[in-house]
């Protein structure tokens, strides 16, 4: 039998519960209500200012009505390349060792936790870093200095991709290449890191989104150029910085650059990303 | 009994079960093993002496600061490059109060967000809204940071902080934090930018450590008669505990970190005249990405690699905290 108490504390239950799940579902009404904002104003005005010279003009001195992001979109794209390529297999060898060779002992549990650290620790630091390791003793900003503390961003995703990768690798596929009488470094090329590739691929597309956008470490070291530059020692043009500087500025026609340029790095960090998941669902 | 491991059987471990020497191919350790293990032993002893380096790298880059204004630095508000006398306090407040505003939004958001997208949801919905919330926290902090500064700035400025002066303007004490000019720059549209910069990164690792209460603990709850809110206050949220603080860490340290974001919309004046959400600001990284490249090498850049010092001493604290906490959940 229910009295009147009980169903009235019974009621307030409810009266709570309903009241969580209004708030709740408000925090997802607000949180996609955000997204569409700024997805729809860099859209917006980020499509509008695109055309053809964004891609083959340099960045146009601040009054001028022409000019593209050629010379930005060159650098980042060969600086962003050579840190993959540097820090790529590092990563995959550190992550190699954590998981095939550290699975016990504290040194490994040191390593990962460093890595751990590594991974969210403030990019402008890693850009002080390179600053007084490369720029500061060969006395001046350069695509190298670049690309280096890009790649050092790159290396703590890929050692933390590539570790969760392997450890998905059944044991029993090592022994049984054990049992062949196969020695332990063909194990790991040929069977465990081939089993994982695709894994592995992935934590190299998140980098690469990752590094894409990155602006603060580059504003440290590779500088800004406005013109064409393949020399990697000199100081070298990137779409960020580039962005960065033509949104700050008071010109209109910098600024329509800057929301173009804003709008490539988007389509093309979440490109990676869609591309990165699908790889991953394909072959998992 | 003990699990018998690859490790175990390994060729290269000395007490191996299976002795290598059995093997009928070559004997003992292969010479093509011996390399390779060196090869990633040195990759791994390589990657944990880069924090170290990091370290020493900024210590070094500070020293001149740090014997000129010693512990002084932290409570000095003087920046002057004029009069090389150089304080750092405007700058950590600048950066603590962001991110502190930023912290306050975004974890009931996050929270409101990961409840809807493991209990709420109808399974349709949840794969896509669980991915938009994973990209979004992809998206480039520049983006947003440009996003602040162009469109959101002058809308605060108009539909909220006008409208707050001009209620508030007068009032004795609430009157300081919203004195200042009303033009959409500054602590408050940093922090806010900075909420929106984290909340997805926030409630997907919250959605994650939600996910692991074992559907039993739920079920049985629910089979007793518990509402959603229940089972979410009463049975998930005890249990996660260590991975929802750690999470919202892991937020904060993103915060703190953040360059670009900030730099944007924060103003980017050293000084600390009164404790206004409107006045423009600087916060570490904004001054750093402003400032440096600019610095003559001196005592202004010392100082600036003073401020990144302290900067990488609070965030490792925060992460390492953080990941300490994780890791008590996992276990």
């Amino acid at each position: 039998m229910l009295d009147d108490k009980k169903l009235k504390i019974y009621a307030g239950r409810r009266r709570r519960n309903a009241l969580a799940l209004c708030l709740s579902l408000a925090a997802m009404g607000i949180g996609v209500f955000w997204l569409m904002w700024i997805l729809w104003d860099v859209v917006r005005l980020g499509a509008g200012g695109l055309s053809l010279a964004v891609f083959t003009e340099m960045t146009p001195p601040p009054m001028s009505a022409n000019g593209g992001l050629a010379n930005a979109i060159m650098g980042s794209a060969s600086m962003v390349l050579l840190a993959i390529l540097a820090a790529a297999p590092v990563g995959i060898l550190v992550g190699v060792y954590l998981c095939e060779y550290g699975r016990r002992g504290s040194f490994p549990v040191i390593v990962r936790f460093l890595n751990d650290i590594l991974l969210s620790a403030p990019s402008i630091v890693i850009g002080l870093f390179i600053y007084a390791l490369l720029v500061k003793p060969f006395k001046g900003f350069s695509g190298w200095a670049g690309a280096a503390a890009l790649a050092l961003i790159v290396i703590p995703i890929v050692v933390r991709t590539t570790e969760n990768m392997l450890q998905l690798v059944p044991d029993s596929l090592r022994e049984a290449a054990y049992a062949l009488g196969a020695p332990k470094w063909k194990v790991v090329l040929m069977v465990s890191l081939r089993a994982a590739r695709a894994g592995v691929l992935t934590g190299g597309l998140l980098a690469l989104a990752r590094i894409s956008g990155e602006t603060a470490p580059l504003l440290l070291t590779a500088l800004s150029n406005l013109f064409w530059n393949s020399n990697m020692s000199e100081p070298m043009a990137s779409l960020p910085v580039t962005i960065f500087r033509f949104a700050m500025s008071p010109f209109p026609s910098w600024q329509r650059l800057a929301w173009a340029g804003i709008f490539l790095l988007m389509i093309a960090v979440l490109l990676l990303n869609v591309l990165a998941r699908t790889f991953m669902r394909h072959k998992s | 009994m003990e699990r018998v491991t690859v490790e175990d059987r390994a060729p290269d471990n000395p007490d191996a079960l299976v002795s290598p020497g059995i093997f009928p191919f070559g004997s003992g350790v292969s010479f093509g093993d011996r390399i390779f293990a060196l090869l990633v032993k040195s990759a791994a002893f390589i990657s944990s002496l880069l924090l170290l380096g990091i370290l020493a790298a900024l210590l070094a880059g500070a020293w001149p600061a740090i014997k000129e204004f010693g512990l002084a630095f932290l409570w000095s508000v003087e920046w002057d490059p004029v009069g090389q006398r150089y304080g750092g306090l405007a700058m950590i407040y600048g950066t603590v109060s962001t991110s502190l505003i930023a912290l306050f939004l975004a974890v009931p958001l996050s929270f409101g967000i990961a409840f809807f997208l493991t209990e709420l949801a109808p399974r349709w919905l949840k794969v896509p809204l669980g991915t938009a919330v994973e990209l979004l926290a992809a998206i480039p902090s520049i983006v947003y940071g440009m996003w602040g500064l162009l469109i959101f700035g002058p809308f605060l400025a108009r539909y909220a902080q006008q409208p707050l002066q001009a209620l508030f303007g007068e009032t004795a004490f609430l009157g300081t934090f919203f004195s200042g000019p009303p033009v959409g720059i500054g602590i408050l549209s940093a922090g806010i930018i900075l909420a929106v910069m984290i909340t997805p990164f926030i409630a997907s690792v919250m959605r994650d450590v939600f996910e692991i209460t074992p559907p039993m603990l739920k079920e049985s709850a629910y089979g007793l008669g518990a509402t959603r809110w229940e089972v979410m206050r009463n049975v998930v949220l005890p249990y996660t505990k260590p991975g929802v603080i750690g999470g919202v860490m892991l937020g904060l340290g993103r915060a703190l970190g953040e360059t670009m974001a900030v730099t944007f919309v924060i103003g980017n004046m050293n000084q600390l005249k009164n404790l206004s959400l409107f006045q423009p600001a600087n916060s570490i990284t904004s001054a750093l990405a402003n400032e440096f490249a600019e610095a003559a090498s001196g005592l202004h850049q010392a100082s600036l690699f003073y401020l990144g010092l302290i900067l990488f001493g609070i965030t490792f604290v925060v992460l390492a905290s953080s990941k300490l906490m994780l890791m008590k959940l996992k276990r």
